[in-house]
């Protein structure tokens, strides 16, 4: 998304639209609603709402407004509407910016209805809903592969995820009863201690891993960026890759306080963080390098989610905003960065403060918050993470080394993004000739990085409203969150902060070789992406290899294979029971009857023996009027009709086609005869079996009697038949009719492309 | 296929099959008949009409194509379904309407369900003959 689509952001109010206007207010207007529970919430109350959706299931619609709901929906409805603001002026002039904002916005009332749910299958349609938006999103320039590969790879990992999510969900149904999440939460450790725990957190882990990117599933992220900026900048960095983040904090309360759980979130949370660092500084695309950065967010925060104190769900808590408030500046930045030079090329980009003062505002205090320089609140964030990792259960060590290493590359990669652009001595190629973005594109980057200095110098404004009612959602109550605080004295903290910084500005200065040095060990590396290509293609290719097998195209192996199928499954059943009683009586038959059975014998002979095709379809009619003849006389005469109606038309249709078919006679067909002479044999001997085995019971005609009952009464009707296609089971008769279209069109899908095909 | 018997006799059956196929469709809630019967005695004689005298001559005397006729037919059926909303009752829940009602009479009953009736008969005789004319012409 390089296109410079309008550049003079003076011109004034084609900006002022509807569909750029409208989007704006929707979140602010819910930003406003969310931010009128702060102090109920704050005061630690709850705040739900339920009504009822599918009560047969148990599924309620209910919402529920806690300390970690209320952060997360204030986070994405503040910053959705700083976002949907910069974007209409970023895509203005594309022509389907109205498109591109609905997404946008159904985006977000997904995401909400994700945070707000209070019931789990409630949250699971949400987040299906987040996912499908999200390919959307990401799929939105889907004239190029690029997009469309990303958006694909993305909505099949985070769906398969979210299938797995699903299971897991069902499961934790069935263990307690419920799936509304404030009854599970009472339930206390009933899930832990369950003998399914350990399907339910795997199951549950996969949903929540897939959706924040972890690793091994961490490759869809920064393909992801292939969506216009707004897009990266909202939903891949802000809130829809922490849905899985938030999942994380939801379920640790019922799921959390085990040795796997805290083993498991450290260990992929830890690796992910280190990774990610790495290879965000080994990009030289900005957006790319950020992608990165994000992942090292999300890693960092399942580390943190892993333990129970209290320390680390407050560090976990108030990284999250911290994140979303830098993260967020920087991709908005980029993409005014982008906007206005028409690249994004760290090498390409530098001394663009004298040009662009506002942006380089913006992005140096966003960089500093993300750095952890103090008075910035990514100091605070920093210092709490490292109190908390002295603190957990796992090895303090471990966390510690990882969070280190991580903060100390991150440090490099905010200096790369947002301090190499702007203030690097560097002559700048001259069709950039960069300039200031229009307000639209400033105020969310401003606005969100100046609360990131704000919440710094006051951190109790954060503590009280958001982080400590976050965490007393996560750990209960009586849990007791860290208290931010700027200057905690000397301590190990700031003495690891301290090695942070000198180690991260180390890193900056060597970056430039230790980026070729990172993408040399890059190659030999095993690559996701081109992993996840090869796994579509073997799929791929075992789709086309069971296809041929199983299609041959050949209708006389088709009916050959059903028919086996029937003669296996029916005979196979009828051994396996043992149950196997045919008693053979002579048949008490009347003349009539036996003319009728005389004709179908008949027929049938007469369709088996001939040579002419004609005279076969004439036996096999005479065979269908026989059948229709027993309904007659055993009192059915609707059946009997269609029966006769059928006959006669299928006799036209064989009619006609028979013109077109080879002779009977024709030697190929010789061969198959014995084969299928046995065949027909053996169907015809177990649906004899069959028939005489049932009749030989007493009928259940407690049916019959319903409906000779109630068919007058209720259905006004006589005819009990038709009474039964068109009103009790009307239903199936519609799912009847429906396949008759379908056939039809199917069949004449085939009749006409064929005459297409071979001109005649 | 050119038999002047089978022209002449044409003329009289399509009629007749034509009018039997209402006559069937309407009486189907007491009497043998209904909306599949009646769909194929409608087919019956359209196809007849097309051996008697080519399938454009068929198609121009049906007027509005068949593969139309069945998705019409469908959508019909659908609605006589989702009527019953309109109530307050379940998907697919008879609706009736007695003209004309006394106290031992029903008068003329109208319902939901012959509407369903008259969707099935569509679909069936838009479904044959899309069938079939297309067959004729492929051959």
């Amino acid at each position: 998304m390089g296109a410079k689509t309008t550049t003079d952001g003076a011109t004034g109010s084609r900006w002022l639209t509807l569909e750029g206007l409208l989007p704006v207010a929707i979140a602010a207007l819910i930003f406003a609603w969310l931010a009128q529970a702060i102090p109920a919430v704050g005061a630690g109350e709850v705040v739900r709402y339920s009504w009822d959706w599918v009560p047969s299931l148990g599924i309620a619609l209910s919402f529920l407004i806690d300390g970690l709901s209320l952060t997360f929906g204030l986070l994405i409805t503040g910053i959705g509407a700083l976002v949907f603001l910069y974007a209409s002026k970023y895509m203005q002039g594309h022509a389907h910016l109205a498109r591109f904002m609905l997404f946008l916005v159904l985006f977000m009332a997904s995401m909400l209805g994700l945070v707000l749910a209070d019931n789990l299958l409630t949250l699971f349609v949400f987040w299906e809903l987040t996912t499908i938006t999200s390919y959307l999103l990401i799929g939105f320039d889907h004239a190029t592969a690029k997009a469309r590969r990303s958006a694909l790879q993305a909505l099949l990992l985070t769906g398969t995820g979210g299938l797995a999510l699903l299971a897991g969900f069902i499961l934790i149904g069935t263990v307690t009863g419920t799936f509304e999440l404030s009854e599970i939460r009472a339930q206390g450790d009933v899930l832990q201690e369950h003998a399914l725990y350990l399907p339910i957190l795997i199951l549950v882990l996969a949903g929540a891993f897939t959706k924040s990117a972890q690793f091994p599933f961490h490759f869809w992220l920064p393909n992801a960026m292939a969506a216009p900026t707004p897009v990266s900048a909202y939903l891949h960095s802000a809130t829809m890759v922490k849905a899985g983040v938030y999942l994380m904090a939801r379920m640790h309360p019922n799921l959390g306080g085990t040795e796997i759980w805290l083993w498991t979130l450290t260990i992929f949370g830890a690796f992910t963080a280190v990774f990610a660092s790495f290879m965000a500084l080994k990009q030289t695309d900005l957006k790319q390098s950020l992608a990165y950065t994000t992942l090292m967010a999300l890693g960092t925060l399942t580390l943190f989610l892993a333990s129970d104190i209290g320390y680390a769900i407050t560090a976990a808590m108030t990284f999250l905003i911290v994140h979303s408030l830098y993260k967020a500046t920087l991709f908005l930045v980029v993409g005014v960065i982008d906007h206005e030079t028409g690249t994004r090329d760290v090498d390409r980009l530098g001394g663009l403060a004298r040009a662009m003062p506002v942006t380089a505002f913006a992005a140096a205090i966003a960089a500093l918050s993300m750095s952890g320089i103090p008075p910035f609140i990514g100091f605070i964030s920093k210092e709490i993470k490292y109190a908390a990792a002295l603190g957990v259960e796992s090895e303090p060590v471990f966390v510690i080394g990882a969070v280190l290493l991580a903060n100390a590359l991150m440090l490099a990669v905010a200096a790369v993004v947002a301090f190499s652009p702007f203030w690097r001595n560097k002559h700048l190629a001259a069709e950039l000739s960069p300039h200031e973005g229009p307000w639209q594109m400033l105020m969310g980057p401003v606005i969100l990085a100046t609360l990131g200095a704000i919440f710094g110098v006051f951190p109790s404004l954060l503590a009280a409203s958001l982080v400590n009612p976050g965490v007393a959602a996560i750990l209960g109550p009586e849990a007791e969150p860290a208290k931010l605080k700027l200057w905690a004295g000397v301590n190990l903290p700031l003495i690891l902060s301290i090695v942070t910084i000198a180690l991260g500005i180390a890193i900056y200065i060597y970056s430039r070789p230790m980026r070729a040095a990172l993408q040399a060990m890059g190659e030999r590396l095993v690559n996701f992406d081109r992993g996840w290509d090869r796994v579509l293609d073997g799929l791929k290719w075992l789709a086309a290899w069971q296809t041929d097998l199983i299609q041959s195209g050949v209708l006389r192996r088709y009916l050959f294979i059903t028919f086996l199928t029937l003669l296996i499954g029916i005979g196979g059943t009828i051994i396996a029971k043992d149950a196997l009683s045919v008693t053979v009586a002579w048949p008490d038959l009347l003349l009539k009857h036996w003319v009728v059975v005389a004709l179908i014998v008949a027929g049938a002979m007469l369709t088996l023996t001939t040579s002419s095709r004609i005279a076969a379809i004439a036996g096999l009619g005479a065979v269908g009027i026989g059948v229709a003849l027993i309904f007659i006389i055993f009192g059915a005469p609707d059946v009997a009709i269609t029966q006769l109606l059928v006959e006669t038309l299928v006799v036209v249709l064989f009619g006609v086609a028979a013109l077109k078919l080879p002779r009977l006679d024709d030697s190929g067909r010789k061969t198959h005869r014995p084969l299928d002479a046995l065949l027909a044999v053996g169907v015809g001997a177990i649906v004899t079996v069959v028939l005489l085995m049932v009749t030989a019971g007493p009928l259940d005609r407690r049916l019959t009697t319903y409906f000779e009952e109630t068919s007058w009464p209720e259905a006004f009707g006589r005819n009990i038949v038709n009474v039964i296609l068109v009103d009790f089971r009307a239903l199936d008769t519609f799912g009847e009719i429906a396949v008759v279209v379908i056939a039809a069109l199917g069949a004449y899908a085939l009749l006409k492309g064929r005459k297409q095909d071979d001109p005649r | 296929m050119n038999s002047i018997i089978l022209l002449a006799g044409t003329r009289l059956l399509v009629a007749l099959l034509l009018v039997f196929s209402i006559y069937m469709l309407l009486r189907g809630h007491n009497t043998p008949g209904g909306g599949f019967i009646g769909g194929l005695i409608g087919a019956t004689g359209f196809v007849v009409y097309a051996i008697a005298c080519g399938t454009e001559t068929a198609r121009s005397a049906l007027r509005v194509a068949p593969e139309k006729i069945a998705m019409v037919g469908l959508g019909i059926a659908l609605f006589a379904g989702v009527m019953a909303a309109f109530f307050g009752d379940g998907f697919f829940t008879g609706q009736w309407l007695f003209i004309g009602e006394t106290e031992d009479d029903k008068g003329l009953p109208l319902s939901s369900v012959l509407v369903f009736d008259v969707g099935v008969y569509l679909v069936v005789l838009g479904s044959i003959l899309t069938i079939c004319f297309a067959l004729e012409e492929a051959v």
